[in-house]
C-alpha cells in the first residue's frame, strides 16, 4: 500500500484572508473589525504619515543627513494595521524595518533619526515604552518574544509580546524555536511575518518548500493565518483576534502578511532591478494599501484630499523639527559607550575611561 | 597583469577555483543572481550555473552546517556569511562542528571549507556588521584564520584557502574592498597560509599587524621616518596560525615592538603575539611590547566609529612611548 501525503489540500487551510479588496470594496463583511470612525481615520492618518516619513527619510539619507535606513513604502497596512491591535502596555520587538511601529508605540521621531545615524540615544526607548530597539540580527527577536510573553504570563499581566520578521527571517532556526517555545508554554505572543516577497534579492520561493509561511505554525501546534498585507482592515482584524486569544490564555499565533516593499532593501547600495521586474512592481502597486483604504474611507465620507494634505503637511513639519532636534543632540562620545557597557565598570574600562576622557578633552 | 580592487581580486580568485575544480561551490545569502551585497560573486552564477553558485535560505547555521555535510561528499564549499557579525548565529556549526571534523573522526572526515565574510570598521554599518571577531575564531583549534590587507594577497590567499583541506575563515575588511587598486596577475598563483609579509623594512621598531591596520601602520611608519625613526611593518596575513619566526627575527633586529589590531584590547590576537614575543625574545627587548587596540566596549554605534577605531596617530604615539622608554 502507499500512504497518503498529509500535505495534500493544505493550501485550502491557509487561504489568504481579505476584507477590503483592491478597489476599496468590503468583500468579507463578517470579518469586519469593530473600529470606530475615528479609529478608521487614525489608521489612514498613520499610513499617510508613514508614507511621507519614508519619502523624507530616503531624501535625507541621500543628502547624508540620515544613516542606515530600510524603506517601508508598500508595507504600511502590514506594519500599522498589526500595530494598531496592540495596547500601550504590550511589548514590541521590531526588526530594522519596523521603525514606524516603534514611533506609534511611543518612540519620539528625533530618536528614530538618531537610531538611523548610529547614535545610542536612538536605541534608548523611553521608560514608559515597552519595546526593544530594532533588531539587526534576523530572528533573534523571535525567541526573545517568547520570553517576554512567558514573563507576562508569569507576572499575570494581560499583555502580549508582538514581534516582526520577514519571509527571509522565517528560515532562521530562531523562528521555529521562538514559536515552538511560545506554543509549549502557551505564552501570549504574536509572531508577524511580513512577507514582502524578497529577502534582499532572494525570492520567497527559494526560502522553503512550504507554499506559505503561515502553515509553518502547524508544525509547532499553533494557529497560523495568511492575510492580505495590503489590506489594513484584514491585518488589524487578524492580529486583534490573535491578541485576544493570547490574553485569554489560549496561546500564541503566527500571522503572515502578504505585502511588498516598493523601494530598495536598504539605502546602502541595494539595486532591486537586479532581482525584480517592473511588471512585478506594477502588479503590487495596484494593490497599494493607501489607495484602497482611501477609496473606502472617501466612500464613507471620512476622508478627503484636503484632510490628506493636512496630514502630509503636519508630517513634513514634524519631520523637519525632529531632524533639527536630532542635530542638536550632543555628539556621542566613546566615554558614553564605555559607561553603558556594564552596570559597574570593571578595572580595564575604568582605566580606559580616564584615557578617553583625556582624549576627548583635547 | 591588471589593476584590481580587493573585491575584484576576490571575485577573480573564486572564478579561478570554480574553473579549476568542479567540486568548488559558492553559496550564501544573495550570492547568486544578485552577485553578493558587495558584488564579490558578481557574474559567477551566470558563468558556472545555479548548481555551483547559489542562494541559500536565510539561516547562517544552516549555511555552515550544509557546508560541513557537503564536504563529506568530496565537495569543497566556499560559503559566505553576509557580514561576519552574523557568525554568532553559526558558532556551533563553525567552531563546534567544522573545526572538529578531522579531530573528532580521527581523520576519517575533514572539512575543506572556506568561509568568506566581510567585516571591519569605518563604513557606518548598523550593529553587528563591522565587529572584528578574528580573536574568537583564532581561539578555536582546527580553524585557520586569514585576513588579507591588499588585492594581490587577497587573490593568492583565497585560492590557497580554498585548496586547503582544513576549514579556513577568510575575513575581508570592508574598508579595503574598493579603497585602492593594484597590479594583480590574471593567472593563478597562491600565497602560503601562515606566512607573514614584511611590508616595510626598518631597524628601530617592529609593527606587527594585519588587515586594514597594515595601512595605518605604514602611514605611521612614514610619519616616524621624518623624525628619523625607521619602523619595520609586518603584515601577518593569517592570524591563525601566526608566523612567529618572522616576528621574532624582526624583533631581534629592532629590539622593540608594537602590536596593532582593530579589535578591542581584551583577550584577542595582539595579546597572544605579545606573549609569544616575551616568551621567545625577552632578552632582546629594550622596552615592553606595547599594543594599539580599540577600547573594551561593544563595537560602537556608528556615529562614534572614527574616534573609537585605532588609527595611525595612536601607533605613532605608542612607537614613541616604546622608543623613549
Ligand atoms: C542573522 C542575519 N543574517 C543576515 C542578515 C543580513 N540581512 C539583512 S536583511 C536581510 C534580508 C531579510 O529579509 P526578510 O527577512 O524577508 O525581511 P525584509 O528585509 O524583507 O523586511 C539579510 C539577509 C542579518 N541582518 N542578520
Amino acid at each position: 500500500m502507499s500512504f497518503n501525503n498529509p500535505l495534500e489540500g493544505i493550501e485550502e487551510k491557509f487561504e489568504m484572508i481579505q476584507i477590503l479588496d483592491e478597489n476599496g470594496k468590503i468583500v468579507n463583511e463578517d470579518a469586519m473589525p469593530d473600529l470606530s470612525d475615528e479609529d478608521l481615520v487614525e489608521l489612514m492618518r498613520r499610513m499617510v504619515y508613514t508614507r511621507v516619513l519614508d519619502q523624507r527619510s530616503i531624501a535625507l539619507n541621500r543628502q547624508g543627513r540620515l544613516g542606515f535606513y530600510a524603506p517601508t513604502a508598500g508595507q504600511e497596512a502590514s506594519q500599522l494595521g498589526s500595530h494598531f491591535a496592540m495596547e500601550k502596555e504590550d511589548f514590541l520587538l521590531p526588526a530594522y524595518r519596523d521603525v514606524p511601529q516603534l514611533i506609534f508605540h511611543g518612540l519620539p521621531l528625533y530618536q528614530a533619526f538618531l537610531f538611523s545615524r548610529g547614535h545610542f540615544h536612538g536605541n534608548q526607548m523611553p521608560e514608559d515604552m515597552n519595546a526593544l530597539s530594532p533588531q539587526i540580527i534576523i530572528g533573534a527577536q523571535i525567541t526573545q518574544a517568547a520570553g517576554v510573553a512567558l514573563g507576562f504570563k508569569r507576572k499575570g499581566k494581560a499583555n502580549i509580546a508582538l514581534t516582526y520578521t520577514g519571509d527571509g527571517g522565517a528560515s532562521q532556526g530562531d523562528f521555529y524555536e521562538g514559536m515552538n517555545f511560545a506554543g509549549a508554554y502557551q505564552a501570549p505572543a504574536v509572531f508577524v511575518v511580513q512577507n514582502n516577497q524578497f529577502a534582499i534579492s532572494v525570492p520567497v520561493e527559494k526560502q522553503s518548500a512550504a507554499k506559505t509561511v503561515a502553515q509553518k505554525a502547524a508544525a509547532v501546534g499553533i494557529p497560523g493565518y495568511l492575510v492580505d498585507g495590503m489590506d489594513v482592515l484584514a491585518v488589524y482584524a487578524v492580529v486583534k483576534q490573535a491578541r485576544e486569544r493570547a490574553v485569554n490564555g489560549e496561546g500564541p499565533t503566527l500571522i503572515e502578511t502578504m505585502t511588498y516593499r516598493y523601494g530598495p532593501h536598504t539605502m546602502a547600495g541595494d539595486d532591486p532591478t537586479r532581482y525584480r521586474t517592473d511588471d512585478m512592481d506594477d502588479e503590487w502597486e495596484k494593490k497599494d494599501p493607501l489607495v484602497r483604504f482611501r477609496k473606502y474611507l472617501e466612500g464613507k465620507g471620512l476622508w478627503s484630499e484636503e484632510k490628506e494634505n493636512e496630514v502630509i503637511e503636519t508630517a513634513k513639519e514634524e519631520i523637519k523639527a525632529a531632524i533639527k532636534k536630532a542635530d542638536q543632540q550632543e555628539k556621542q562620545k566613546v566615554t558614553d559607550l564605555i559607561s553603558i557597557t556594564y552596570e559597574e565598570l570593571p578595572s580595564n574600562l575604568q582605566e580606559q575611561m580616564e584615557e578617553y576622557k583625556e582624549k576627548e578633552s583635547k | 597583469m591588471a589593476q584590481m580592487t580587493m573585491i575584484q581580486a576576490i571575485t577573480n580568485a573564486l572564478q579561478t577555483e570554480l574553473k579549476n575544480d568542479e567540486n568548488v561551490l559558492v553559496f550564501g545569502e544573495d550570492v547568486g543572481q544578485n552577485g553578493g551585497v558587495f558584488r564579490a560573486t558578481e557574474g559567477l552564477q551566470e558563468e558556472f550555473g545555479e548548481e555551483r553558485v547559489f542562494d541559500t535560505p536565510l539561516a547562517e547555521s544552516g549555511i555552515i552546517g550544509l557546508a560541513v555535510g557537503m564536504s563529506t561528499q568530496g565537495l569543497r564549499p566556499v560559503p559566505e556569511i553576509q557580514f561576519f557579525g552574523f557568525v554568532y548565529e553559526a558558532m556551533d556549526a563553525v567552531s563546534g562542528q567544522a573545526a572538529r571534523m578531522r579531530y573528532r573522526s580521527g581523520g576519517r572526515w575533514h572539512a575543506p571549507i572556506t568561509i568568506r565574510s566581510p567585516f571591519g570598521g569605518g563604513v557606518h554599518t548598523p550593529e553587528l556588521h563591522a565587529d572584528s571577531l578574528e580573536g574568537l575564531m583564532a581561539q578555536q583549534p582546527g580553524l585557520k584564520v586569514v585576513i588579507p590587507s591588499n588585492p594581490y594577497d587577497a587573490k593568492g590567499l583565497l585560492i590557497q584557502s580554498i585548496r586547503d583541506n582544513d576549514p579556513v575563515i577568510f575575513l575581508e575588511h570592508m574598508k579595503l574592498y574598493r579603497s585602492f587598486r593594484e597590479e594583480v596577475p590574471e593567472e593563478e598563483y597562491t600565497v602560503e597560509l601562515g606566512k607573514a609579509n614584511v611590508k616595510r623594512e626598518g631597524s628601530d621598531i617592529t609593527f606587527v599587524t594585519y588587515g586594514a591596520m597594515v595601512h595605518s601602520a605604514l602611514k605611521a611608519a612614514d610619519e616616524l621616518k621624518e623624525e628619523g625613526i625607521e619602523a619595520e611593518v609586518i603584515d601577518l596575513r593569517t592570524v591563525a596560525p601566526i608566523d612567529i619566526d618572522t616576528i621574532i627575527e624582526s624583533v631581534k633586529k629592532t629590539n622593540r615592538a608594537v602590536v596593532i589590531q582593530e579589535a578591542q584590547k581584551q583577550a584577542g590576537v595582539a595579546a597572544n603575539i605579545v606573549t609569544e614575543i616575551q616568551e621567545r625574545a625577552i632578552l632582546h627587548l629594550e622596552a615592553p611590547v606595547l599594543r594599539v587596540a580599540a577600547p573594551d566596549t561593544v563595537y560602537p554605534f556608528s556615529e562614534a566609529e572614527e574616534v573609537w577605531l585605532p588609527n595611525h596617530k595612536d601607533i605613532v604615539e605608542k612607537a614613541k612611548q616604546s622608543i623613549n622608554f
